[in-house]
């Protein structure tokens, strides 16, 4: 608390952002926004997706550039902005994104030295110091990492510190004013929870050798055990800049989505349903542990919850394009082990999987649209020993049309298309085979306003023909709009699950932020 | 009104372009492989442009066509196969010690040779997608084994005597003045030709190779295909060694190896031609018959044998960086 007493007491903070504002066409992701850091303070940064969280971190590693009037000082000296890709080191700044930075095929030693061969030694590399010099450094922190492993071989919490202690070595030991600032950008999301606490007591002590951390989650427990004041940041603004030690769990949930929350709330019935369709029972796999799910024929669930808890990897698990270690799906009466399960398989059964990775899962970019779109259906368009390659071009011109994608031309590459045109037609792929169970990732990510209205109609025109849909989407308006029943995920298991009236946007954001903790 | 007539005329006018560009593209090769061969007929005419030289270049050729076009096929599902050029020297090797040595009738030891093919490409195709070892070093090292193997099996040395049979099937009988080898190869591209472009797994090749895990995802066996292809390749490869054991009458465990870069010109150089952006075959047999014209001018005008690598070598950068700027083209224009 030393740190918010000094803040206010008139020392230089070791980070002040005013006016903070960035446009991205027309779009406001930041408005007029503040962060203060105290020297030495952790401080959060929460929010939602698309509150301005990565844009405010990105506009600090000098990725965008702020809206002019945009201000920024470092220990009290007003910093020109832009700041340059990488000037952030003057500023003895230092970044650890969610995905380390580590090379995996190295050793620890290596990767610690990234970047700083030939600083010290030029010509010949002294490997028995740098090694005793890397124990050194990890004793100081705390750490102990043996620096001759592979990184790809050390545990996922031995890489998340790692990644920091070297962050916090480049800031102690880098030139320029202050005492440092370490930017830790969601380091916990796929840490086991029992580890988190020992990237805490890092933490504990880089903040304990005078620097300052910026420390950004969707996790509501983590802030509030480990920072000394947060920013929570909403539709670009802030709305509230909290005193941990004075603030509880339901202050911050209030703040991130922006109303009062009701005390309690009357348990609703459950909504009529048809006759159960499929069933997934007992999946496990990955981060997923026990998952089981009846769906009625013309149903749509949505699965979401923070990211690192799972839900996204269910669908895939259902398909036999990830590993399942246990689990079965029962559709129309038949059953399959999922861990048999081959997406060859799923889709003789009437299961079809739309990815959200579309550039390197969805589509063959340089392919035509009528290749991307035959490709499931390529057995029957075999005839008389020759493909009916004019058939395939009709037909899809035909799909095209209907699912109003544009142009509507199936000879272009489906690069050319816009990402809203390309998701339709995936969506034609599939839904030409008129499937069973529809599994969906992110189904318009990446996909224009226009676009949207349009996917979540054929989404429901599936339904309505008499598919179960799974929809798995971080995007709560898009669940909120699509979906029957939202189930919420969080450390691999369904922690809540809302139907009928009772999903909304602000529902599902509040059980997701609630439902991190165990 | 005016404005939308005015914007009209320059969209037409590039549509016109556009069209021209990509016959350009298309036909290319073909139209600069004309153009080489009037070059050394101007200057040549007494030898060059004769009919026997050019029914030499397409006869003997055609074992480079064969190789070229079993290299396309694992190409298209983006692996590389540098071994076909060894099998085809093993399967020319096989058949001479099988049929000279061992004196084993030439159909038999045809049908070893091809087998052995098979089992190389089999052998290839386990190891890259059971092990998930790239395509390049698998092939590296069984290529490099090969060679070996074939070095011990006939003592280094080369095999004469043949069995007349196939010499006279391969180079000595001739259609319209041509060896029948040549339409051996035209008849393989054909298939080729089928194959890719007419069957459901040919899509499907070229689906595993352009995108393999939406590939995967579409339910393809993306392993199965790459192996399929591979055995293909062997079997091309074994079939350009029974081939070139027919051109040569006899069998030597070193020369056919140098048909591996050839190929590997031939085959990109193809992808920019007829059907730019792909692998095809009439693409490849293109550029195998440009490549060869090319050198056999050029040797003809007092180059010494040190011509032939460093046409192929150069060949083979201006074909890669030709087929990149076609299908740099082709990301952009769309």
């Amino acid at each position: 608390m030393s740190a918010v007493a000094a803040a206010q007491a008139g020392t230089p903070p070791a980070l002040h952002f005013w006016n903070l504002s960035k446009t991205f066409g027309g779009q406001k992701a930041l408005d007029n926004a503040t962060l203060t850091v105290a020297p030495g303070e952790v401080h959060g940064l929460l929010g939602q997706n698309g509150s301005g969280k990565s844009t405010l971190i990105k506009v600090l590693a000098g990725f965008h550039p702020p809206d002019p009037g945009s201000r920024l000082a470092m220990s009290g000296v007003e910093v020109p902005l832009p700041l340059a890709p990488g000037a952030f080191r003057q500023y003895r700044m230092s970044f650890v994104h969610q995905h380390l930075g580590l090379l995996p095929s190295l050793t620890v030693l290596e990767n610690l030295l990234v970047g700083r061969f030939g600083e010290r030694q030029a010509w010949a590399i002294n490997w028995p110091g740098e090694r005793r010099r890397a124990e050194e450094r990890f004793a100081a922190y705390g750490v102990s990492i043996d620096p001759g492993a592979r990184v790809a071989d050390i545990a996922p919490i031995e890489r998340a510190l790692l990644a920091i202690v070297r962050a916090a070595g480049e800031i102690s030991e880098g030139v320029g004013t202050g005492n440092g600032l370490l930017v830790l950008d969601e380091p916990t999301p796929f840490l086991p929870k029992r580890d988190v606490e020992r990237l805490f007591r890092l933490v504990r002590t880089v903040v304990g050798k005078g620097a300052s951390v910026i420390f950004v989650s969707h996790d509501v427990d983590e802030v509030l055990e480990i920072t000394d004041r947060a920013t929570v940041l909403r539709d670009g603004r802030v709305a509230a800049t909290l005193d941990t030690a004075g603030a509880s769990k339901t202050d911050f949930i209030e703040a991130i989505i922006g109303r009062r929350l009701a005390a309690a709330r009357p348990p609703e019935p459950p909504a009529v349903r048809g006759a159960s369709h499929a069933i997934i029972h007992d999946l496990a796999g990955g981060t997923i542990d026990g998952f089981s799910l009846d769906l009625a024929a013309g149903e749509v669930v949505g699965l979401t919850g923070l990211i690192g808890s799972g839900y996204d990897e269910v669908p895939y698990m259902i398909y036999g394009a990830r590993p399942a270690v246990r689990g079965s799906l029962d559709l129309g009466g038949q059953g399959t082990f999922l861990p048999d399960m081959t997406p060859a398989k799923a889709i003789a059964r009437g299961v079809v999987l739309i990815p959200a990775d579309r550039a390197n899962a969805g589509v063959i970019g340089p392919l035509p649209v009528s290749d991307n779109v035959t490709m499931p259906v390529l057995g029957t368009r075999f005839r008389r020993w020759l493909l009916n390659r004019g058939a395939m071009v009709t037909e899809t011109g035909a799909l095209s049309r209907r699912f109003d994608v544009r142009p509507p031309d199936p000879t272009l590459p489906i690069a050319s298309l816009s990402g809203g045109n390309a998701q339709k037609v995936v969506l034609a792929k599939w839904f030409q085979t008129d499937p069973q169970l529809i599994l969906l990732d992110e189904p318009t990510q990446g996909v224009d306003v226009g676009a949207r209205q349009n996917v979540f109609r054929h989404i429901a025109d599936a339904a309505a023909r008499g598919a179960a849909v799974l929809c798995a989407s971080s995007d709560y308006e898009q669940l909120a709009a699509l979906c029957s029943r939202v189930l919420i995920f969080g450390g691999g298991r369904v922690v809540a699950s809302l139907q009928g009236a009772e999903i909304s946007k602000d529902a599902i954001a509040e059980r997701s932020l609630a439902g991190a903790a165990p | 009104m005016a404005q939308p007539a005015s914007i009209e005329v320059p969209v037409k006018a590039s549509g016109a372009s556009r069209v021209f560009i990509k016959r350009a593209e298309q036909f290319g090769l073909i139209v600069v492989w004309l153009a080489m061969i009037a070059v050394f007929g101007y200057l040549q005419p007494a030898t060059f442009l004769t009919w026997p030289n050019f029914s030499t270049i397409f006869g003997s050729q055609a074992v480079l066509v064969v190789v070229t076009l079993g290299l396309l096929i694992p190409l298209t599902a983006n692996d590389f196969d540098l071994s076909i050029a060894f099998v085809m020297t093993l399967s020319s090797m096989t058949v001479a010690v099988l049929n000279v040595n061992y004196g084993i009738g030439i159909g038999w030891a045809i049908v070893a040779a091809l087998a052995l093919g098979l089992l190389v490409g089999l052998i290839n195709g386990l190891l890259i997608t059971v092990f998930r070892i790239h395509s390049l070093i698998v092939t590296l090292g069984t290529g490099t084994f090969l060679h070996g193997f074939t070095l011990w099996m006939s003592d280094s040395m080369t095999i004469s005597g043949i069995s007349s049979s196939l010499i006279n099937a391969v180079i000595v009988d001739r259609l319209f003045g041509i060896p029948l080898e040549f339409y051996y190869a035209i008849g393989l591209a054909a298939i080729v030709w089928y194959l890719l472009d007419y069957t459901a797994l040919g899509r499907r090749i070229l689906f595993v190779g352009r995108g393999r895990e939406v590939a995967r995802l579409s339910g393809i066996n993306t392993d199965r295909i790459r192996i399929a292809c591979l055995v293909v390749s062997g079997l091309f490869g074994a079939l350009a060694g029974v081939l070139y054991a027919g051109t040569q009458g006899a069998a030597d465990p070193v020369s056919g190896t140098s048909y591996q870069l050839p190929a590997f010109a031939a085959a990109f150089l193809g992808s920019t031609s007829i059907v730019p952006g792909r692998f095809n075959p009439w693409g490849a047999t293109v550029a195998v018959y440009f490549l060869v014209t090319g050198i056999t001018g050029l040797v003809f005008l007092g180059f010494s044998s040190f011509i032939q690598e460093m046409f192929y070598g150069g060949a083979l950068v201006v074909a890669v960086t030709l087929s990149q700027l076609v299908r740099g083209r082709q990301e952009q224009q769309f």
